[in-house]
């Protein structure tokens, strides 16, 4: 990988984050996205990936978190501890994890929501954009949103960052709680917006397969930092990740429930 | 029953009043969830100010208005950067708390300046009654009607069209999420009680010209909890035509109960008998939204 060729548009450096003064959820996390690529950032339950994107996108104010090492560095300004709605402003938009649809708001008003920090100009366009790409939501426009299914609640999520133009959309776990088909038409969707709008995409997942089959670069994350990174199909051949992450044994055929305590290998990484 | 007529019109203006009062409070709890409890004493504040203004430093009335509502607007600026802004992210139980001690403080503040004596408002309106169903009344109840009418229409096309209105909708339902969004919650928090001082101060301005107002005029705040858990804590036209009603049925039963049981002030307790029994049967009220829950 060649990357002095490649344009950074965030590098996150060294990121320690600290939640109620006390708890240290980053240590020292270092991680960067491809301008007009997918990264993706995979991890157990626990390893920080959610408090990684919140750093990013000034969320970590609102559940008392805080930067206290290190930096998040988009388009060449440090951003971190800047307010979340200047962050949305400067193009970064965050769809959060467990979706987090306005239930009493309709579906449109949920996505005038996702456009406040736009000019009014642009709304009808990215108002059709949305219902091109998500053209159930449309059916659906004045319905409640809290009375729609996960996957459509999940459209809406990823609708509503649709609306705010942003230049790097950080998803956190998109995949959570729907059916394998869905996950399927939701990446593809997602694939199909990274490519159309040029809009990079740092992608955090359970998912490991999934995640890593739309990515172009990936990371591994445990207890805090990165363990592992690389492009996207290293990462799925690599025999640590075929085992731990995709639940692949050594010879790439899949486990059994039976044997999934005997892991075969160790991992070889300092987790 | 004969002044039934009678008591039904006063009722209908009595009820502009605490419909204008509970719009305040609606608004502050559709866009933050706070249950403000010092929404009577901003009513009681806007009076007195306005009566400074007219009265003490003799201003014409329209003039003296606007400057109130200018004081009112510096003040909830004021409770909200100084009382509430600090409290972003803490349970909102401890806001609550921070707004009954602010009505304390508010009223406390209002003795100190004006004393507790009842004070009079000069005549503002010409002094021309209007008949209705054959019974005179004064301008003053037609004019506090529609104006409570006016302000209702605009802040129902706000919270329903208007960008910053469904972003403060969206901010009372998800805070979090809100600020996801690039909503500035500070901003959505600020606006929502400098529109709450604001018809406040309309309220308490009308109370001024209807009648005469003194320190108790603070309890209003209290008088509206049965019109807006009437109409439902989250709906405008809920607590417009909650106001009204609360009015009217707080005059009739007090000229009834006065009439055939000889009993004075039966008003009050006739709207909290009332909300108790709609907290019963109807807790969301007749318009509030019920809590959807997915199954």
């Amino acid at each position: 990988m060649n990357a002095a060729q490649q344009e950074k548009i965030l590098r996150v450096e060294n990121l320690e984050v600290v939640y109620n003064d006390v708890v240290l959820v980053l240590k020292g996390l270092s991680l960067a996205a491809e301008k007009g690529k997918i990264t993706a950032l995979l991890g157990a339950n626990g390893a920080g990936k959610s408090t990684t994107l919140k750093a990013i996108s000034g969320l970590l104010e609102g559940e008392d978190g805080e930067v206290t090492e290190g930096a998040v560095v988009y388009k060449d300004k440090a951003i971190h501890n800047t307010p979340p709605d200047k962050i949305v402003r400067s193009g970064i938009f965050q769809v959060m994890e467990g979706r987090r649809v306005f239930e009493d708001l309709t579906v449109e008003e949920n996505l005038k929501c996702g456009a406040y920090t736009r000019p009014r100009s642009e709304y009808a366009g990215n108002l059709d954009k949305v219902y091109g790409y998500f053209p159930r939501l449309k059916e659906r426009r004045k319905q409640l949103a809290g009375y729609m299914s996960g996957g459509e609640q999940q459209m809406l999520a990823i609708g509503r960052a649709i609306m705010a133009s942003p230049k790097l959309l950080l998803l956190d776990e998109p995949s959570l709680g729907l059916a394998p088909l869905l996950v399927e038409e939701i990446f593809g969707i997602i694939k199909r917006f990274n490519e159309q709008e040029a809009v990079t995409i740092l992608l955090v997942e359970q998912n490991a397969r999934a995640a890593l089959t739309i990515a172009s670069q990936g990371y591994i994350m445990e207890n805090g930092r990165i363990v592992l990174d690389g492009a996207a199909e290293e990462l799925l051949g690599n025999p640590d990740v075929q085992e731990f992450y995709l639940g692949l044994s050594h010879g790439g055929e899949r486990r059994s429930y039976r044997d999934v305590k005997h892991y075969r290998r160790r991992k070889r990484w300092l987790g | 029953m004969e002044h039934l007529l009678e008591h039904i019109i006063i009722g209908l203006a009595l009820g502009s009043v605490y419909s204008l009062v509970a719009l305040g409070f609606v608004i502050i709890y559709k866009a933050t969830k706070v249950v403000n409890f010092a929404q009577g004493e901003l009513v009681m504040v806007g009076a007195y100010i306005c009566f400074a203004f007219t009265v003490q430093a003799g201003l014409p009335f329209v003039a003296s208005f606007l400057l109130t509502l200018i004081f009112s607007v510096i003040l909830a600026l004021a409770i909200e950067r100084l009382a509430l802004r600090p409290l972003i992210g803490e349970p909102i139980i401890s806001v609550i708390m921070v707004t009954i001690g602010m009505s304390a403080v508010l009223k406390t503040l209002v003795q100190l300046f004006w004393g507790t004596t009842k004070k009079n408002f000069p005549e503002v309106l010409p002094d021309v009654t209007v008949k209705i169903g054959g019974l005179p009344l004064e301008i003053e109840y037609i004019a506090a009607f529609i104006l409570a009418l006016l302000l209702f229409v605009i802040f129902s096309l706000f919270f329903k069209y208007s960008r910053k209105g469904v972003a403060m909708r969206a901010t009372a339902f998800d805070q979090l999420a809100a600020a996801s969004m690039g909503i500035g919650i500070k901003n959505i928090f600020a606006m929502s009680w400098c529109i709450a001082a604001i018809v406040s101060c309309f309220g308490g301005v009308i109370v001024g010209v209807i009648q005469d107002i003194n320190t108790d005029l603070g309890h209003v705040g209290l008088l509206v909890f049965p019109a807006v858990i009437l109409g439902g804590l989250d709906s405008l036209l809920g607590a417009a035509l909650g106001g009204l009603f609360i009015g009217v049925l707080q005059k009739v039963c007090e000229g009834a109960a006065h009439e055939y049981l000889g009993l004075g002030g039966f008003g009050n307790v006739a709207s909290f008998l009332f909300l108790v029994v709609i907290l019963m049967i109807k807790p969301y009220g007749l318009f509030g939204t019920e809590e959807i829950e997915r199954v």
